[in-house]
């Protein structure tokens, strides 16, 4: 009886494009806004993911990578009594202003990195030696630096523009993840950055540190807690923190949330009202079927296939076309669209509460139907 | 149309088995003030080898009996010896299994599913209990050049007169081989030249020895393709009576009375 219940699926093809549609829509809906949130959060912590190292270390009440509240200077030394670190490195983290030749501002993130390892370096370089960044006046910007202080004419290997008045030489661009807040980043070494920084009683922003190998990373964070009395987080635990803080202050979870929602209950509306129909529709063919001796069980079996079966179609439409979206946006670097296979089994998941809800109206106004409806 | 029928050197005679008996069947719907009785008593036998008309007027209860004889109404009072099995004895999922494996159903309004083909709709039975599909489609296949449709297997019921698509309902009433084959109004949808083609199938084709047919009609045009026929009103059976030999006249007559009594204790009103 699958095979009927597939050609009645097929077969009433208003019905069954309707049902795609709704379904695509909403996975289509719920992958996208899920995909542009996740992105978001990857940005939000871009700034420590960027540096990829094992511990951070900063002032207790920190709350998010952003939010710089500087330490003393003795904390480096302090972080690399704690047994169990390998090596603690300092790190400055601001945001100043840097004028073109041309007279324009602009706002840039300044990272200073220590000059001795350049812990914390890009990954990935597009042009130039990061190893440069120990000469005088030396600068990496990254790739979105390039596109938002007016473009590779503008910012080379070799341009050279202010930073408080202070002179500095691009010596490389730097292939980096994008930042949340979306302002260029610029790479110095510690004790050029504190020069280009508004003078401050406190100019070290970080301690970066790695624990010894065979040490748990958890287990020495903790030491540095309880040694320093200073704030220790992993890297993921502070990406995480990062992550909460963005929830919390800002409307970005509550507008993906509602958007993600909605298009799980417009989903669910559209398809369980067709589906409804589809089955009301056809109740005589089902209270034939009925009277014919097909058992209620076997009738909504039919039912769930049905539903199950658009239904598993309907989500790798609409993943693809949230797919081909991101593909679109992404190419152009205008959102973040991250696709991540937890984001697709929970919209699988969501699917399947919308095809049995779908199906079980359905089923539970077949249970209804009197055989006996064939004859009137 | 080529339909198979069956050797005339080889008439049928109904036996005096009786493949249905209905006794004391009372059957009422609504409560209070609005409680209508529909089946006040009804005491019937349908003969193995026998195709028998249900007639009378509109509201009289011919399908409400119908529809507790198929088991998919449960009746008040009453008991339905249905091939040998107290039917109203059964539950409703063993009412269903029998359903499926004794009878076979032919509706007014056909009621084929229109995305399956003429020979998957006939092939629906046949799946229902479980034969592959490809065997089901086989003799779906057979089943409809039996009824005069064998160049039209893949035909949608979109794509075929209203006569056809009767024809293919009743191949597939037919095609899992029923003892009983229960037909609701099978002409009403139909031209006069189609309703004749559609009975004339039903007394040929449908009818047989160990098989008996029940057909409810008001179409005068066709009492002839009956065995006998038992007149309902009121929800009372008033009268069964043989069926006359020729077709009668469509105006002249549009009830039983005036056909000679039929023999049998059930002919009682």
């Amino acid at each position: 009886m699958n095979y009927v219940a597939l050609k009645m699926l097929f077969g009433d093809r208003a019905k069954y494009l309707m049902l795609l549609c709704g379904l695509s829509f909403a996975v289509m809906l719920i992958v996208q806004q899920g995909s542009i949130f996740w992105g978001l959060m990857i940005w939000s912590q871009s700034g420590i993911s960027n540096l990829n190292v094992q511990i951070w270390v900063a002032d207790p009440n920190i709350s998010q990578v952003e939010e710089v509240k500087p330490v003393a200077d003795t904390s480096v030394q302090r972080v690399r009594t704690v047994p169990g670190v390998e090596w603690a490195v300092p790190l400055f983290k601001g945001v100043v202003r840097a004028r073109l030749t041309n007279g324009e501002y602009h706002r840039i993130s300044l990272v200073g990195l220590d000059s001795a390892t350049l812990i914390g370096r890009p990954a990935l370089m597009h042009k130039g030696r990061i190893e440069d960044l120990r000469t005088p006046d030396a600068v990496v910007v990254d790739q979105w630096a390039v596109e938002r202080m007016g473009g590779p004419d503008v910012i080379k290997v070799g341009t050279v523009f202010e930073i408080n008045d202070k002179k500095a030489r691009v010596v490389g661009i730097a292939n980096i993840q994008k930042d949340f807040q979306n302002i260029p980043a610029v790479y110095s070494t510690f004790e050029r950055a504190i020069i280009y920084a508004p003078p401050e009683r406190r100019v070290l922003s970080y301690v970066l540190a790695k624990a010894k190998d065979g040490e748990p990373v958890e287990e020495v964070t903790r030491r540095i807690r309880e040694q320093t009395g200073l704030g220790a987080f992993t890297q993921e635990e502070f990406g995480w923190k990062t992550i909460q803080w963005v929830l919390k202050n800002t409307g970005i979870g509550i507008n993906f949330g509602t958007t993600i929602v909605l298009g799980f209950i417009v989903g669910m509306a559209i398809a369980g009202q067709t589906f409804y129909l589809f089955t009301v529709e056809n109740l005589k063919q089902f209270g034939a079927l009925k009277a014919m001796g097909t058992s209620t069980f076997t009738l909504a079996r039919m039912i769930i296939l049905q539903a199950f079966t658009v239904g598993v179609i309907g989500y790798g439409v609409g993943i693809g076309l949230a797919t081909l979206f991101g593909a679109v946006t992404a190419s152009e670097g205008q959102l973040p669209f991250v696709e991540t296979w937890p984001l697709l089994t929970l919209v699988f998941g969501s699917l399947l509460a919308i095809c049995t809800f779908s199906a079980t109206i359905s089923i539970i106004k077949l249970a209804k139907v009197e055989p006996a409806i064939v004859f009137r | 149309m080529e339909i198979e029928t069956r050797d005339e050197s080889e008439p049928i005679a109904p036996s005096h088995a009786a493949a249905v008996k209905v006794r004391g069947v009372i059957k009422s719907f609504g409560r209070g003030d609005a409680k209508v009785t529909v089946l006040r008593g009804i005491d019937l036998d349908v003969r193995l080898g026998e195709l028998l008309l249900l007639v009378g007027e509109s509201g009289g209860g011919k399908t409400t009996l119908l529809s507790a004889i198929a088991g998919i109404l449960e009746i008040d009072e009453g008991e339905l010896d249905i091939l040998g099995v107290p039917l109203h004895a059964l539950s409703g999922a063993r009412k269903t299994r029998f359903r499926g494996e004794t009878m076979g159903f032919v509706f007014q309004q056909f009621n084929l599913l229109p995305a399956l083909t003429a020979a998957e709709n006939v092939a629906v039975p046949l799946l229902i209990a479980g034969t592959s599909r490809a065997d089901a489609l086989q003799r779906a296949q057979a089943m409809l050049t039996r009824v005069g449709l064998g160049d039209r297997t893949e035909f949608l019921p979109a794509n075929l007169s209203g006569g056809q698509q009767q024809r293919v309902a009743i191949a597939r009433a037919l095609v899992a081989e029923p003892r009983l084959l229960i037909c609701d109004e099978p002409t009403a949808a139909l031209d006069g030249e189609n309703g004749q083609k559609v009975m004339a199938i039903l007394r040929d084709v449908g009818r047989a020895p160990d098989r008996a047919v029940i057909v409810v009609t008001h179409d005068s045009r066709v009492f002839h393709y009956g065995d006998r026929i038992a007149e309902l009103t009121d929800g009372r059976i008033v009268g069964i009576r043989a069926a006359p030999t020729a077709p009668l006249h469509p105006l002249g007559m549009t009830g039983v009375r005036g056909l000679p009594e039929a023999a049998g204790p059930e002919a009682q009103p």
